[in-house]
């Protein structure tokens, strides 16, 4: 039943729908009902980051990372690399689910093992991509494109190891007690948060690489 | 849209055996609560004392030695950000939230229980590490609880090194064990209603706290987001809110950040906050009026679309905190045009309280007197929100004690006469005793009066032009000689209502230990948590079978029933039985007015 | 029915409140009586609605209290009930805001012929900038600001050139003209208020706000911050005089362009120490103080602060106090530097006296001085070294007695009331919270060990 039209019932009749709500059992399980509003929380911390860095561009002392020759992501090579491996950690945890569906442990257990792996080796992507940045002078307090930068995907890692935290300790509890119905379920909570993840990552790749003039248009558009 | 397999299982939780996991590391939905709401009350009381001291300088200046400018900046932030968010949020959501939905709603626990352990310990957490800045060198942050940079973390302030951290650290902490209670209460409501309960029998409690919680789970990001960006500004040297500045006349090294942008995400979060305490009040009250009017509430519907359309808008008013921030001007049509369209749905609620009473059988108990209390302050606070909120009026009026007095009367007083009501309502059910009648009703008598000779005065401080936070007025030749008597009365009579909160600290106690028993339904109360087995309820809440709700949360006084309540629980066929066996009811249960 | 009584009771006491109440908005002196019809009406809307709402509660309390009938009425909702109400609390919320939309409009836009004044905040004194001959600022940047260019002009803008600047915390405003106030802060927010113009705009760091309004009536009228800016929040007050015309020119005229601010030209110490003869009677030959003669060790002063503390003995704004005998010693020997530079070359002079310690005469616990010490340190620096950039001098090996009757003096209001003295405000106040002896004792044992 639809939010709205349950706010229309008039309760004092007592033949109202409950008979119906009886029936009516949908495939939510109450984690599930938690993540999205957890992931719902998480997208507003994004967007709202994401709303002072779009009003934080237009102030003079702002250089973007990207747009001319010498900055650092006009060539973003590195972070197309971490990208596709996020991309794969996700393939592995959305096969790892498969497995588990279809109780096939041995692929589970290959599974889970990619994606530790992968999302393990994004993470080490990422640290290397500061290590370069820092490397090149562009430390995190000498302009706030770089602390953006440097924020933002602090934030989005850090929010990748809670994830890998939830999966770890769903892998102990497969590995000591075996049941496999208990995995896949959570399986699925993890798969919709590390997609999740992707496309917030793929969302900042983008707003963190754009040129001075991308973020001006932007910003024009949205009425700075 | 729901989902009934939580609350439709048999009992199957695994009881706890041992003193440390039924008190301490309890997973149980009502022993959280009221270690929430014990660890709320004392930092409340603490914050209490604060304002004690901060009225001490304003009513009698240069009286007292150990009130510096450091110290009553630092008392006025420590008292306000208390208040707000330790006392208010966490009594309301973590204390009420957490007892009443799993009750109200028929389920046996949160879903989560061991998620909604580890977010009381957080918030536990949260109050240590905010408290720890009194011990810190410099003393807790003097920055106003809005922490506006740059001046929160520039040493002109106090506290401004371990202060600020403590606190900024403090308010992470808070987020994510909101956080965590948040999700908790909300997926309960969504997914472990009992048979029967559909969204629109659940009484107004539930939807108020309902509502909040997800007020709050979009709002406090906008403070942690803030939070993290001051932190980094001030410990690594960024510059998200900081603009080139000098410091105590040396150049600092930031460079063009932008100080009202933190303003816009404290308000964001700060004005939801608002409402993140108020319509849990709103909810818990409506139930009180109704239960001891002896009448349904009025206008259900419309009290329950009054929540979520004040909720929905309660995002896009908040810049109305802002109209002298220096942001573009524009901005004032909108946002005055929301903030009034938002008295629309709050005076809807007004009256149908009272229209609640209208043609009721009211019972003036202790509850009752403190609702009808609310009704009055609520009121009166609500109306002069209605001067701020229009951009020309708050102009002169921005900033001054018409503000403080303001916000006091609508956020503070009027939520705290509901946090009264509740308790004199609900206490019986957490602990089984009645609280003492007398007590209560001089209790509510000094508060009440007392709260009003504080506040009213206050209001026309603000008229005359006299500015909040300031430590001393001095001479100003337009603030006449008499405000300061003004001044000192509102101190007697804030003293005075301090120190009759013991009154209602020594009922508690008393009450606890040699209170008259009240039996387990003592209001004659239709909703489901006064239903249960046990008073006080065992974890499980429910004993062998959950409840089966057959009728919405208000049957009070239908007509042609022999009792003036049927509970949610009771069949329509059950009734008229009822009515047969009633009489040995209410004798045993007596008339608790 | 004792609530009902009560409730009743306030209502009436609210009502009577508000019309005997002494306190109300202070007279108007801004074209914005606007703002205050607004309020008037806003008062009869919510007024009436506060009387009827609470009226109607009372009376259904006493109608419906227990006893008064068996049994209440059983009544879900009644749309027709609702709608109507609805539909009066949006009748009556639109009457408030449209108008109130409507004189927003105005304060958003100021008038063509409105004159721009800058006003800059700072941890917690305002300061002044008049655009000058060719009715155009300078550009500003923060980063530029040093002791010699406190406005942080841009020293190659020749926009900037000609810009009045006034140091204090007192302007002066011209009657019945549109003025423009562009605000900016040098360090954090703050807000400024003429509490009788009605309109308020906070001075934000990194950008510059404005708000219009038109001074309708002669006189002076106090400044006050409205935002939190810091422990001296509340002492950071200035002052608007409404001048006619002629008057306002008049004072504008005095005030030096940005040019001449930056042509300062350092005293001379060789003519200084000539005219120091007089002054080392009392102070003595190393400027070492004299108890004696109750004259003050000035061997260490910075030569801004005695030049300032010269010229306001010689304008009478110190030492005039019938109270200050010292004081009145002081102003005579401070008009005998007659000479264009003399102040200046003797402050120079001043400057090159070595500084000696002084002996102590006053025991207090250093302890509770200490933290007494906390609020000052603020402006007068950790080590009491004095901060030019706040004006603010240093305490730090001056004689104890000196500090002492200072405190007192600002304490009493002997030193630092009188109008012209800018800073003097901010030091009363502050000097007020040394609440007793005790603690001026123990502040000043404190200030002996810097």
């Amino acid at each position: 039943m639809n939010f709205f039209t349950a706010l229309k019932e008039k309760p004092w009749q007592t033949n109202s729908h409950y008979q119906q709500e009886f029936a009516d059992k949908t495939e939510l399980f109450p984690q599930k009902t938690a993540l999205r509003f957890f992931i719902g929380m998480v997208g507003i911390i994004f967007f709202l980051f994401t709303i002072t860095f779009l009003g934080r561009t237009q102030y003079p002392d702002f250089q973007a990372l990207a747009g001319e020759p010498w900055l650092p992501f006009t060539n973003s090579f590195q972070l197309w690399f971490n990208t596709g491996i996020l991309l794969l950690a996700s393939a592995a945890l959305f096969s790892t689910g498969k497995a588990a569906e279809a109780q096939r442990i041995n692929l589970v257990i290959a599974g889970l093992f990619f994606t530790f792996l992968l999302s393990f080796l994004f993470l080490l992507g990422q640290l290397s991509v500061w290590k370069h940045l820092n490397s090149l002078g562009y430390f995190i307090n000498s302009n706030p494109a770089n602390s953006y930068y440097y924020l933002f995907t602090c934030v989005h890692g850090l929010h990748l190891v809670g994830g890998l935290l939830v999966l770890i300790k769903m892998t102990y509890k497969f590995l000591s007690k075996g049941s496999l119905d208990l995995l896949s379920k959570g399986l699925i909570l993890c798969k919709t948060y590390w997609n999740f993840l992707l496309i917030v990552w793929l969302f900042l790749f983008a707003l963190l690489t754009s040129s001075s003039e991308t973020y001006q248009t932007i910003a024009i558009l949205c009425g700075f | 849209m729901s989902n009934v397999a939580i609350a439709d299982q048999p009992d199957d939780s695994h009881h706890p055996k041992t003193f440390i996991t039924k008190y301490v590391w309890s997973q149980d939905h009502k022993v959280i609560a009221i270690q929430y709401g014990t660890v709320a009350i004392f930092v409340g009381l603490i914050a209490l004392v604060l304002s004690g001291l901060m009225r001490l300088q304003l009513g009698f200046p240069d009286s007292f030695s150990f009130i510096d400018p450091s110290a009553y900046y630092q008392f006025i932030t420590m008292h306000g950000i208390i208040m707000v968010i330790y006392l208010l949020t966490a009594l309301f959501l973590g204390g009420f939230g957490n007892y009443l939905i799993p009750l109200m709603i028929g389920a046996r626990d949160m879903v989560f229980p061991y998620l909604n352990m580890l977010s009381f310990w957080f918030y536990l957490l949260s109050v240590l590490v905010l408290l720890a800045s009194f011990f810190v060198p410099g003393g807790p942050s003097g920055a106003g609880w809005t922490l506006y940079p740059p001046q929160a973390i520039l040493p002109g302030t106090p506290g401004a090194d371990w202060g600020i951290l403590l606190m900024l650290i403090s308010l992470a902490i808070f987020i994510i064990a909101f956080t965590m209670g948040g999700l908790n209460y909300v997926t309960t409501v969504l997914q472990a209603r009992a048979k029967g309960m559909t969204l629109m029998r659940m009484p107004l409690s539930v939807w108020g706290i309902f509502v909040a919680t997800i007020l709050g789970l979009f709002a406090f990001p906008a403070l942690l987001v803030s939070a993290i960006m001051m932190l980094l500004d001030k410990t690594i040297g960024t510059s998200f809110f900081m603009p080139a500045i000098i410091s105590l006349g040396e150049q600092t090294g930031y460079t063009g950040g932008s100080p009202i942008l933190f303003q816009h995400l404290f308000w964001f979060f700060g004005h939801p906050e608002v409402y993140i305490v108020a319509l849990p009040a709103f909810g818990m009250v409506s139930d009180v009026l109704a239960t001891h009017a002896r009448k349904n509430i009025f206008g259900y519907r419309q009290m329950v679309w009054a929540i979520v359309a004040i909720g929905g808008l309660s995002f896009v008013v908040w810049a109305h905190h802002m109209y002298v921030s220096g942001m573009n001007p524009y901005f004032g049509f909108f946002f005055a045009t929301t903030t009034l369209i938002i008295a629309i749905p709050t005076a809807i609620k007004v009256y149908n309280w009272v229209l609640t009473l209208w043609k009721g059988n009211i019972h003036l108990t202790t509850p009752m007197l403190f609702a009808i209390g609310f009704i009055f302050t609520f009121t009166h606070g609500g109306l002069t929100g209605l001067f701020l909120g229009n951009v020309v009026v708050d102009l002169p009026l921005s900033d001054t004690y018409f503000v403080v007095a303001h916000f006091h009367m609508v956020m503070g007083v009027s939520p705290i006469m509901v946090l009264f009501a509740a308790i004199y309502h609900w206490f019986p059910k957490i602990t089984g005793k009645m609280l003492h009648k007398g007590l209560g009703k001089a209790h509510f008598w000094i508060t009440f009066l007392g709260t009003f000779a504080v506040y009213l005065p206050m209001h026309y401080l603000g008229f005359l032009g006299v500015p909040r936070r300031y430590y001393a007025m001095g001479d100003t030749d337009f603030v006449p000689a008499s405000a300061q008597d003004l001044n000192a009365s509102i101190t007697v009579a804030a003293l005075i209502v301090g120190v009759a909160q013991l009154i209602f600290i020594y009922n508690l106690i008393l009450s606890l230990r040699k209170g008259e028993k009240s039996g387990p339904n003592p209001w004659n109360a239709t909703t489901l948590e006064w239903q249960t087995e046990n008073t006080p309820p065992t974890h499980g809440n429910w004993g062998e079978h959950s409840p089966v709700v057959y009728r919405w949360a208000y049957d009070y006084s239908v007509p042609n029933t022999l009792e003036d309540f049927i509970p949610q629980n009771i069949p329509d066929e059950a009734v008229a039985k009822e009515s047969t066996t009633s009489k040995s009811r209410s004798q045993e249960n007596g008339d608790k007015s | 029915m004792k609530i009902a009584i009560a409730i009743i009771l306030l209502v009436v006491f609210s009502v009577a409140f508000h019309l005997v109440s002494p306190w109300y908005l202070p007279p108007i002196a801004s074209n914005w009586q606007a703002i205050d019809d607004t309020i008037s009406l806003t008062f009869w809307v919510t007024g009436i609605v506060f009387i009827l709402v609470n009226f109607f509660l009372a009376y259904v309390v006493i109608k419906y209290r227990k006893g008064k009938q068996e049994r209440a009425d059983y009544e879900p909702e009644n749309k027709r009930l609702e709608i109507i109400l609805t539909t009066i609390t949006t009748i009556g919320v639109a009457a408030m805001l449209a108008p109130g939309l409507l004189v927003w409009d105005q304060i958003i836009a100021a008038p063509e012929d409105s004159k721009e004044i800058e006003v800059v905040g700072q941890q917690w004194q305002w300061s002044f900038r008049f655009p000058g001959d060719d009715n155009k600022f300078g550009k500003v940047n923060n980063q530029f600001i040093t002791v010699a260019n406190p406005f942080g002009i841009n020293p190659s803008d020749p926009a900037g050139q000609d810009d009045l600047l006034v140091s204090g915390n007192e302007v002066h405003m011209p009657l019945e003209q549109p003025i423009k106030v562009l605000l900016r802060s040098k360090d954090v927010l703050h807000n400024f208020t003429v509490t009788q113009f009605r309109v308020k705009m906070d001075l934000v760091p990194g950008t510059v706000t404005s708000i219009w309004f038109k001074p309708t009536r002669l006189g002076s009228f106090e400044i006050l911050c409205e935002e939190l800016c810091g422990i001296g929040h509340f002492a950071m007050r200035g002052r608007v005089v409404v001048d006619t015309p002629e008057d306002y020119q008049t004072w504008l005229n005095q005030q030096p362009t940005f040019a001449q601010t930056q042509d300062f030209t350092a005293g001379d110490p060789l003519k200084g120490q000539s005219a120091y003869m007089i002054c080392a009677t009392c102070h003595g030959q190393k400027g070492e103080g004299n108890a004696a003669m109750n004259a003050p060790k000035i061997a260490g002063m910075a030569p801004w602060y005695v030049e300032r503390q010269l010229r306001y003995y010689q304008q009478g704004i110190r030492g005039k106090h019938k109270d200050d005998m010292f004081g009145q010693q002081m102003a005579p020997m401070a008009l005998t530097l007659s000479g264009a530079t003399s102040v200046d070359d003797v402050a120079a002079y001043i400057k090159t006296l070595q500084d000696i310690p002084v002996v102590e005469t006053i025991q207090g616990d250093t302890k509770r001085g200490m933290s007494l010490y906390r609020t000052c340190g603020t402006c007068h620096g950790a080590t009491g070294l004095g901060n030019q950039g706040l004006n603010a001098p240093r305490l730090a090996n001056q004689h104890d007695w000196y500090l002492k009757r200072q405190l007192e003096n600002f304490k009493q209001g002997i030193r630092g009331k009188h109008p012209h003295d800018v800073y003097g405000v901010q030091m009363r106040l502050m000097s007020r919270t040394l609440r007793d002896e005790q603690s001026i004792m123990d502040i000043i044992s404190y200030i002996n060990t810097l």
